[in-house]
């Protein structure tokens, strides 16, 4: 098996480009979600650490680098740190499929904007997506706590449940594209025929879910300050602490990434061909504002989270099963018939 | 190279493999096991079939692996519960079903092609979602609608237990 | 008897669907919480920024000179008699020949202590005071690491020379 350099090379390069953009997105979300919830409270948020705040990421790394590590006597040593490394492993693992634009010419080799294109990219998210359960629950039972317990366990049995309603919301979606790979699906979506035209109350069900497996207020039961301390992370401290926060917005940052892609026509600009643009430059600003879609959805992760109280945890589960489930089986039912009436 | 990887990943598996049923406590066992998975999607994905590769991790290692994990961990079952001496019946018993089972896996190779399959005489489509939807819905229609009536009564059997409790109250 | 147009009856009745549907309400109240990004930020900036304290704040205690800079205090105890938190020590002293320019009358107080973990800053010694001689002013009772620091002596208490006679105008902070 011959692999060319140049393959090599260029793939990389991508692979490099995308890490470092989730990490430095998640790392900007923290800072972003503290402005936000300032700004949403008549507050001003952190404006010390450089011009507006902006090195208050850079500080808050510095600090957890900082911190003392402790690692509890009576706590399962390896799991306790396999745990959180596994959470930001699968966390990173996913931008591989999701395609950051079209192609770029570079020297009459075309260079599609993706690590891989996978022909069953939707599915490579979600097994990755239910791998991800594995971090939050071996750390909490490896830090041999109660409260961590609690969290671990609610955190696996909300994941798992909203789960399914996900991948009923995204078969139906399939349905209309008739694709598993996520280019295809976004390349179908061009000209502003974005799917949310044809799957609202898909991309309802997929944004709840969404919330729900990025532990993302209203779902945030599994850190649930008032009652579980801490939830999973209590006994965790240090940059440990800090790789289970930044999973957190990673995740945040690739839902929104896969919300724009699936139904909001990713790297799509409508009718921008029409202008008639360098296609490297049409690239470049498709990226751009796939970037702008991803932003959006992160302050709406953000907005939600400063504007609603938590569930319930039968509330969440009642959400789960009664009502997500049956409107995801409804929404295929629809879509189905809709295929055969208008196809 | 694909030899390397395979002989590595055979490793990994088997070593994981009986990790699985030397370990003592309970929660490294189904770890390991989720290892195993791991290994035979790997597996998969060399000889090919993708989409199996991917429906097993989300199957196998993202639900169902994480249900036992969740079982293990709310009845919280240590190495003291768990190193109890078993009854000689009971070993017993665990030495016929082990080894009729052995008997099964050797009788199933034996008429089996062993060796390395040249992936490419294979058509490309080989092993997608497409491909096996195709022959899923043509060849196996049958099965595949039987299989579905048996989880749509496991189904309503799960949701009968769970309304009786309702009653009851 | 109805005081405000704002209370609520509480009525136990079934939702209707489209409030148990709660997305109504979702979205009204994040349109709520969006209104608030655009509003005037009630943060201020401490260190730089300072607010204005009330007229009638009461602070630290100032033991205030006359116009030519002599203390008026004469230790009649009236202070130390009104206080109800019994912060106030005072041990009194005659004047010397020579110190008629440090005190205005011919009993001074040689010791004047405010315990300021007792005070109450409630102002009865500045009200009970007939030499105009003690005053509170804006200035806070800084925070500190002993008990002992917070026995205010004469060093900490008298008014500093040069300094304006008002106390209510005597800002130490802002120059």
């Amino acid at each position: 098996m011959e692999i060319p350099v140049e393959f090599l090379l260029e793939k990389t390069i991508i692979v490099v480009a995308v890490f470092t953009v989730s990490l430095v997105i998640a790392m900007y979300s923290t800072y972003a979600e503290r402005k936000v919830s300032a700004l949403l409270q008549d507050r001003i948020g952190p404006n010390r650490a450089g011009p507006l705040g902006l090195l208050q990421p850079v500080a808050d790394g510095v600090k957890f680098f900082m911190k003392e590590e402790i690692i509890p006597s009576s706590a399962n040593k390896f799991l306790f740190v396999l745990g959180p490394s596994l959470a930001m492993m699968t966390a990173c693992l996913t931008g591989a499929v999701i395609p950051w634009g079209s192609t770029l010419e570079i020297n009459g080799s075309i260079v599609p904007l993706q690590v891989t294109d996978l022909n069953i990219g939707v599915l490579y998210i979600f097994a990755v997506v239910s791998i991800g359960v594995y971090g939050v629950m071996i750390g909490g039972w490896a830090s041999n706590n109660k409260f961590s317990l609690m969290g671990a366990i609610r955190a696996s049995s909300q994941m798992i449940s909203y789960e399914i309603a996900m991948g009923l919301s995204i078969i139906a979606l399939i349905m209309t594209t008739g694709s598993l790979s996520i280019r295809d699906i976004v390349e179908q979506q061009v000209d502003g025929h974005w799917n949310i035209i044809y799957q609202p109350l898909g991309f309802f069900i997929f944004m709840v879910c969404a919330f729900a497996e990025c532990n993302r207020t209203p779902f945030d039961l599994p850190e649930c300050e008032a009652e579980l301390v801490g939830g999973y992370h209590t006994e965790y401290s240090s940059m440990k602490l800090g790789l289970y926060l930044f999973s957190e917005y990673i995740n945040m940052f690739i839902s929104s990434a896969v919300m724009s892609a699936f139904f909001f026509g990713g790297y799509d600009i409508p009718y921008i061909e029409k202008l008639g643009l360098d296609h490297n430059l049409v690239t470049i600003l498709g990226t751009g504002f796939f970037f702008f879609k991803i932003v959006l959805f992160i302050f709406l992760f953000m907005w939600v989270r400063w504007t609603l109280p938590r569930f319930r945890y039968d509330q969440l589960m009642n959400l789960g099963w009664k009502i997500m489930i049956p409107l995801a089986i409804i929404n295929i039912i629809l879509t189905g018939s809709g295929i055969l009436l208008f196809k | 190279m694909g030899n390397i990887i395979f002989y590595i990943l055979s490793g990994i598996t088997l070593c994981s493999a009986f990790f699985v049923i030397l370990s003592k406590n309970p929660v490294y066992s189904i770890l390991s096991l989720v290892i195993t998975f791991c290994c035979i999607t790997a597996h998969m994905l060399l000889l090919s079939a993708d989409f199996l590769a991917v429906v097993n991790i989300i199957v196998y290692a993202g639900a169902i692996m994480v249900l036992f994990l969740f079982v293990i961990m709310m009845l919280n079952l240590n190495e003291a519960v768990t190193q109890g001496t078993k009854s000689f019946i009971s070993k017993l018993a665990a030495f016929i079903s082990g080894g009729l089972l052995l008997v099964a896996l050797v009788f199933l190779l034996k008429g089996q092609q062993i060796g390395a399959v040249d992936l490419s005489k294979l058509d490309p489509n080989f092993g997608s979602a497409q491909e096996l939807g195709k022959i899923l819905f043509n060849q196996f229609i049958l099965p595949f609608e039987i299989t579905s009536v048996l989880f749509l009564s496991a189904m309503i059997g799960a949701v009968m237990l769970g309304k009786k409790d309702l009653k009851d109250n | 008897m109805q005081l405000t147009n704002r209370s609520k009856v509480v009525v136990d009745k079934n939702m209707t669907l489209m409030e148990r549907m709660y997305v109504p309400a979702i979205v009204s109240g994040m349109l709520i919480t969006l209104s608030h990004l655009f509003k005037k930020k009630a943060t201020i900036q401490y260190p730089e920024q300072q607010r204005e304290f009330s007229f009638v704040y009461r602070g630290k205690h100032i033991l205030k000179r006359d116009e030519q800079g002599r203390e008026n205090c004469t230790a009649c105890g009236l202070c130390a008699v009104s206080c109800p938190a019994e912060a106030i020590t005072i041990i009194a002293d005659e004047r010397k020949k020579g110190e008629e320019h440090l005190y205005k009358e011919e009993k001074y107080a040689s010791l004047y202590e405010i315990n300021m973990l007792r005070c109450i800053f409630c102002g009865l010694c500045e009200e009970a005071c007939p030499k105009d001689a003690v005053y509170l002013t804006e200035e806070l009772v800084p925070a500190s690491y002993n008990r002992k620091d917070f026995i205010y002596g004469k060093d900490k208490l008298v008014q500093p020379l040069g300094t304006s006679a008002h106390p209510k105008t005597y800002k130490p902070y802002k120059k």
